[in-house]
């Protein structure tokens, strides 16, 4: 076995290890954590490009290219309990984007969390989340997955939580532990149920695996109270899991939340890498999800594929109506992530697993770039984060502007920009899914929401003339962040500034993978898709011709300038006249846009409902344990108080006498009889003893009769 | 039954040395720092011997170890009889482990302090017999004498309202005790025989019940429902200590009244009693009235997982809290205890299912030993900073001023979540792995368990650590170099058994199958 295939787990092994050393370091070492955290992933994208390049020489020797390597873990019974990891062309792509976006991320943030006291431990938990998250790529268990999927929600909720003096960040952090524990737990169960019908975890284990096709057929095979058949509940249930984490709807109320924690850690975590970890797991248990008994050998989408695509499309369309009424230049991008990650889902769904991790992919580097450049925009204007405030940057900022609107091309799907091959193929599949059409048309209104959004957000941010308020804005931070405020005075004086390379130089390389990456995966050359799904791969650009292709893309297209038209129509034909101003879509319909500002008051409702009914409970189960249960406690207590004084009253001279002359050989050191004689020990020994003698007293009786 | 018995009195030497270290502890009493150290000395030596057994057991071998009989009170045919197999060696290793947590988060104790470390080790002297003895009439004489110690601990050295808990706690645990005697007075005069390992094959070849409804020869009854009155009798007493819903209510107050010392015997090493219970007399003995009693069992499981972490979401004291987390954690074990009792018959799949959960009950009996002991380790630390106060709205902020005790503390606050990585998550995947496919309705029900679990941690988080740094604890002390080096081998265990598992399984695993397969032809 080729070497790389057998030290894959180096990959994950080395950042956590990194975190663990950076955990023991002392809080100065800024300079060692930092470079122990970048050190350890430049060297694991090293690693991660050797795979790839590995993959690809297997592929192009015509060579399986699914290799895996399990190892015992622990013993239960007669069996062992195996985990393992795989290297195939899912997990190289995901190995690389990971490794190269995580490594541009880390070196940002040496740059934005200069002035952070708190510095070496930012780099400690980074770190700790690259392994959990590499752990995920490579997991050959959904055991090893799971584990690694819960150490990447603790990264998550450390880091949100990451300025813990600001009440309203440890609670966003809370919020998404809890909230993506919820779709955990339907996942812990759906994978105690695919053990027990499989026999293991492995998902392949030359023909052994669960998701290999024998595993499979036996799933399909078996009923289920609930009317579905295993390998459609298991799917389900794993599915939830996935929910969670990539906030798809009901459970995407998290995410905008987390926009509290540390720009980078928005752009890696909750962009680029952790939240799609779901859409990821449904790619990596496509097997299992697309199973189904074929009807009269006609081919049809399982069940629990459908249902991924209707929860993609509905958290598609939805989460981009919220994104237009937004006001926080994250939580723009925080709906719009929920928003494209509905794509994926939906991709995944009506396409298959490479039009969806195409997306994935695409994704990561436009959307980090985003982040970034909004971490250089709130980084260049004191921390401000209210588009109201901003206005005229892209004369301040030339490069982070640039930068920024080549994500904002690509994330609207103009074409030719990387967003533009990926989205589209995803409403193209969409298109001609044999289920429905409503998912298409739910894509379609998405991508019109999608270009009128950002454009709201890049004229309000970049064009126009400068609203930032003189005043030294509100401390939002708290004391930890204050020396960086006072820094940005420093130099600054309350003008917006370039941010200096450590942070421009990643911008710069991100937008140009933004750019460019689609064309890795276009129609006439569809390289990543027969990458993924090993597939024969020519070059034929008579394939724009074929099967709608080449409308469903001028339908986007103009989909996509005509929803950049209104944007401008809206805003960009007259400036904004200041930061009180109201928005001009919210002077057309005030009712809508309130209701779409309170992002659809779902956080009240779940308010209102869930989380009062849970409270409630507890409430309940306390006043029970209070007043019924304790209450029985104390009749039983009385009770026995009662025999006890009658007891007392026929032997105490036995019982009393007994006892006190055990005390006195006890006590020589005359703290113990002391002790006796202050309370009423006495009586209370005595049941003690009582309770023995009795014993004694009735075993004697009965032997010698 | 021709046991091979050891050599050596390893398990009577065990259980001797800490009562010989609470003579010395309380002769050395005027001397607050001798007698400190002396218990200190005698537990980390009886963690020594439990290393010595641990490094010396065959974990392939059937039936007990290190086993000692000696003929004790003949006219009553009761023999002295001690041994271990993997689940004693594990309480054993767990008790060894504890009580120097308990002795290092008593060190500031400074009254009577002879007496308190004498009666600590008594405790473990207790806990050491009840965890090795195979005869019920010493057994019982263990179970019943551990009472005595941890009722003057909690009483004389608890909280204000610590006389009315110690007495709740000594007359609930007391009426469970008596139900049990009677039970197996009943047994006795029936079957002449007290020996755990007889009864239990007795009870295999179903001669054990028809024996005693013969003797009782109670006409008013069915036998079916005298076997149900002896089993309730004995549930009774274990149901108490461990304890299973609604026997619980004594429960937080003690712990919350107790002083931490105690409170981490009382959690990480005597709740295992009851647990022991369960696994050692109940299960191989009343099997058969367990499964009459089944959906009534696993729903109050249920109830104890899931309403125990709800009452323990609307605490505001953080022992009381840790107190119904207690109860949670356990009620997994309880799960999985039922859960192995459904289906006789050896199929194959069924039976390796039962396995897991068996596994999983004694790694999470360990676990939640270590973690729990750990976190009330950390409140004592709390308390004795913050001159006594521990409620969950008296701090805030805190982690600024002391970094590495948020740190650690947040590590075991984890380990208790069941965060795969640390100790707690693998006995909870394999309960729940085992009790799924026997059970599918309690496990997707206890998993409601889980999340409620999560809330309320991660409220402690958000409350005492997190938020503006509440200035009255400004200058809270950080973790002492000591209490740094005292912690590190608890938490690294944490660790060790989160990543390595094995460590444990692979000493207890063959116990679980002898059990489980017990079960399957009874």
């Amino acid at each position: 076995m080729n070497w790389i295939v057998q030290n894959l787990w180096l990959i994950p092994a080395l950042p956590l290890l990194a975190s663990g050393i950076i955990a023991l370091t002392p809080r100065k070492g800024r300079a060692r954590g930092a470079a122990l955290a970048i050190g350890s992933m430049g060297i694991s994208f090293l690693l991660s490009v050797w795979a790839f390049a590995h993959v690809l020489a297997l592929r192009s020797s015509g060579e399986l290219t699914t290799q895996v390597f399990n190892f015992h873990w622990f013993q239960f019974g007669n069996e062992w309990l195996s985990l393992g990891w795989v290297l195939n062309p899912l997990t190289a792509v995901m190995l690389v984007m990971v490794t190269f976006v995580g490594l541009l991320i880390f070196i940002f943030s040496v740059g934005y969390m200069a002035h952070d006291e708190n510095f070496t431990r930012f780099f400690c938990f980074l770190a700790l989340f690259a392994g959990g998250m590499l752990g995920v790529v490579i997991s050959n268990s959904l055991l090893l997955l799971f584990m690694s999927w819960e150490i990447v929600g603790l990264t998550s909720y450390l880091l949100i939580s990451f300025w813990y003096h600001k009440p309203s960040a440890a609670a966003a952090g809370k919020k998404a532990f809890i909230t993506t524990r919820i779709g955990d737990l339907p996942f812990f169960l759906g994978m105690v149920w695919l053990y027990s019908q499989t026999g293991t975890l492995l998902f392949y284990n030359n023909g052994a695996g669960c998701l290999e096709p024998t595993a499979i057929t036996h799933m399909l095979s078996q009923a289920t109270p609930l009317g579905v058949c295993a390998a459609t509940a298991i799917a389900l249930l794993i599915f939830c899991g996935a929910v969670g984490k990539s906030g798809q709807v009901p459970l995407h109320v998290w995410l905008p939340d987390a926009m509290e924690g540390p720009t980078p850690v928005s752009a890696l975590i909750h962009a680029a890498t952790m939240v799609a970890a779901g859409v990821f797991l449904v790619a990596r248990v496509y097997p299992l999800m697309s199973a189904q008994h074929s009807i009269n050998g006609m081919l049809t989408t399982s069940a629990a594929l459908q249902v991924v695509t209707w929860v993609g499309a509905i958290t598609a369309f939805f989460a981009a109506t919220i994104a237009v009424a937004q006001w926080d230049i994250k939580r723009i991008l925080a709906y719009s992530t929920v928003s494209q990650l509905g794509y994926m889902m939906m991709g995944l769904g009506v396409g298959g697993v490479a039009v969806g991790i195409f997306h994935l992919i695409t994704h990561a580097f436009f959307k980090s770039l985003l982040f970034l450049g909004a971490g250089s925009v709130i980084h260049g204007c004191s921390d401000e984060q209210d588009i109201r405030r901003m206005g005229g940057l892209a004369k301040y900022m030339p490069v982070t502007f640039a930068a920024y609107a080549v994500g904002m091309l690509a994330l609207c799907g103009f074409p030719l920009f990387s967003g533009f091959w990926s989205k589209d193929e995803i409403l193209h599949a969409a298109s001609t899914w044999n289920v429905s059409h409503v998912p298409y048309f739910l894509g379609a209104a998405g991508a019109l929401l999608t270009a009128f959004y950002m454009s709201r957000q890049v004229i309000y941010v970049f064009f126009g003339t400068l609203r930032l308020a003189p005043a030294a804005p509100q401390d939002t931070h708290g004391a930890s962040h204050a020396p960086a405020q006072a820094d940005a005075h420093h130099h600054g004086s309350g003008a917006p500034h370039e941010s200096p390379a450590v942070m421009t130089v990643p911008l710069v390389l991100l937008s140009i993978f933004a750019g460019l990456l689609g064309f890795a995966g276009t129609a006439a050359w569809p390289w990543f898709q027969s990458f993924l799904e090993n597939a024969p791969l020519k070059l034929d650009f008579g394939a724009f011709t074929h099967g709608g292709i080449l409308p469903v893309m001028l339908t986007s297209s103009v989909i996509v300038l005509f929803g950049l038209g209104l944007g401008w129509w809206f805003y960009g034909r007259r400036p904004i006249e200041g930061a009180e101003a109201p928005d001009n879509l919210g002077r057309l319909a005030p009712a809508a846009f309130n209701f779409l500002g309170h992002a659809a008051f779902v956080d009240a409702l779940y308010g209102a409902t869930f989380i009062r009914f849970n409270t409630l409970l507890s409430k309940i189960s306390d006043w029970f344990d209070r007043w019924i249960w304790n209450g029985a406690v104390k009749t039983v207590t009385q009770t026995v108080f009662g025999f006890a004084h009658l007891d007392n009253f026929i032997d105490t001279h036995v019982v009393n006498s007994g006892f006190d002359e055990g005390c006195e050989g006890l006590s020589s050191g005359g703290r113990l009889l002391a002790l006796l004689q202050a309370g009423r020990i006495q009586g209370y020994l005595k049941i003690i003893a009582g309770a023995l003698v009795v014993f004694t007293v009735l075993l004697l009786w009965k032997a010698s009769i | 039954m021709s046991p091979a018995t050891s050599p050596f009195p390893w398990i009577t030497t065990l259980t001797a040395l800490p009562l010989a270290g609470a003579l010395l502890s309380l002769a050395l009493g005027r001397n607050k720092a001798m007698a400190r150290w002396t218990a200190l000395a005698f537990s980390l030596l009886s963690l020594a011997l439990t290393l010595i057994l641990w490094h010396n057991f065959n974990s392939a071998a059937d039936g007990f170890q290190f086993q000692e009989i000696h003929t004790w009170i003949p006219s009553l045919n009761v023999d002295y009889r001690v041994g271990i197999d993997g689940l004693g060696l594990l309480m054993l290793l767990l008790t060894a482990v504890v009580v120097p947590i308990s002795i290092f988060a008593s060190w500031h104790i400074e009254q009577k302090v002879g007496l308190y470390f004498s009666l600590v080790l008594s405790l473990q002297a207790c806990l050491v017999g009840t965890f090795t003895a195979l005869n019920f009439f010493h057994w019982f004489i263990f179970w019943e004498l551990g009472l005595i110690p941890a009722f003057f601990l909690v009483k004389l050295w608890g909280g204000p309202g610590s006389a009315k808990a110690a007495m709740q706690f000594l007359v609930y645990t007391m009426v469970g005790s008596v139900a049990m005697l009677l039970s197996f007075l009943a047994i006795f005069l029936s079957t002449g025989t007290f020996d755990l390992t007889e009864l239990a094959t007795m009870a295999q070849n179903g001669t054990l019940m028809p024996a005693v409804v013969t003797r009782l020869n109670w006409h008013l009854l069915t036998p079916d429902h005298v076997a149900m009155i002896i089993f309730c009798g004995a549930l009774l007493g274990f149901a108490v200590k461990v304890p299973l819903f609604p026997f619980h209510t004594w429960l937080p107050s003690t712990y919350s009244e107790a002083p931490s010392g105690v409170t981490i015997l009382l959690t990480g090493a005597m709740s295992k009693m009851g647990l022991y219970g369960f696994l050692r007399i109940l299960l191989p003995i009343f099997s058969a009235e367990m499964r009459s009693a089944l959906t009534l069992l696993l729903w109050l499981a249920v109830a104890t997982i899931v309403l125990s972490a709800y009452t323990a979401m609307a605490q505001k004291d953080l022992k009381r809290i840790f107190a119904y987390s207690s109860i949670n954690h356990l009620g997994y074990c309880l799960l999985a205890i039922f859960a192995v009792v459904r289906f006789t018959g050896g199929d194959p799949l069924l039976t390796s299912q039962k396995f897991a959960a068996l596994d999983g009950a004694f790694l999470q009996m360990f676990n939640h030993g270590l973690t729990a002991a750990t976190l009330f380790w950390f409140v004592a630390m709390l308390e004795r900073r913050s001159g006594g106060l521990r409620g969950l709205n008296d701090f805030g902020g805190i982690r600024k001023a002391v970094p590495v005790f948020t740190g650690l503390m947040g590590i075991t606050l984890f380990s208790s979540l069941g965060l795969p990585g640390l100790n707690g998550f693998v006995g909870e995947f394999l309960i729940f792995k085992g009790v799924f496919p026997l059970t599918m309705w309690a496990a997707s029900l206890s998993i409601i368990g889980l999340l409620i679990t999560a809330l309320f941690i991660l409220s402690i988080l958000q409350r005492v650590f997190s938020g503006p740094l509440n200035e009255r604890w400004a200058h809270l002390p950080d973790l002492t170099l000591g209490e740094r080096l005292a912690l590190l081998p608890t938490i690294g265990l944490m660790f060790v058994l989160g990543l390595y598992p094995q460590l444990i399984l692979g000493v207890v695993n063959h116990t679980a199958i002898q059990m489980a397969l017990h079960l399957r032809t009874f």
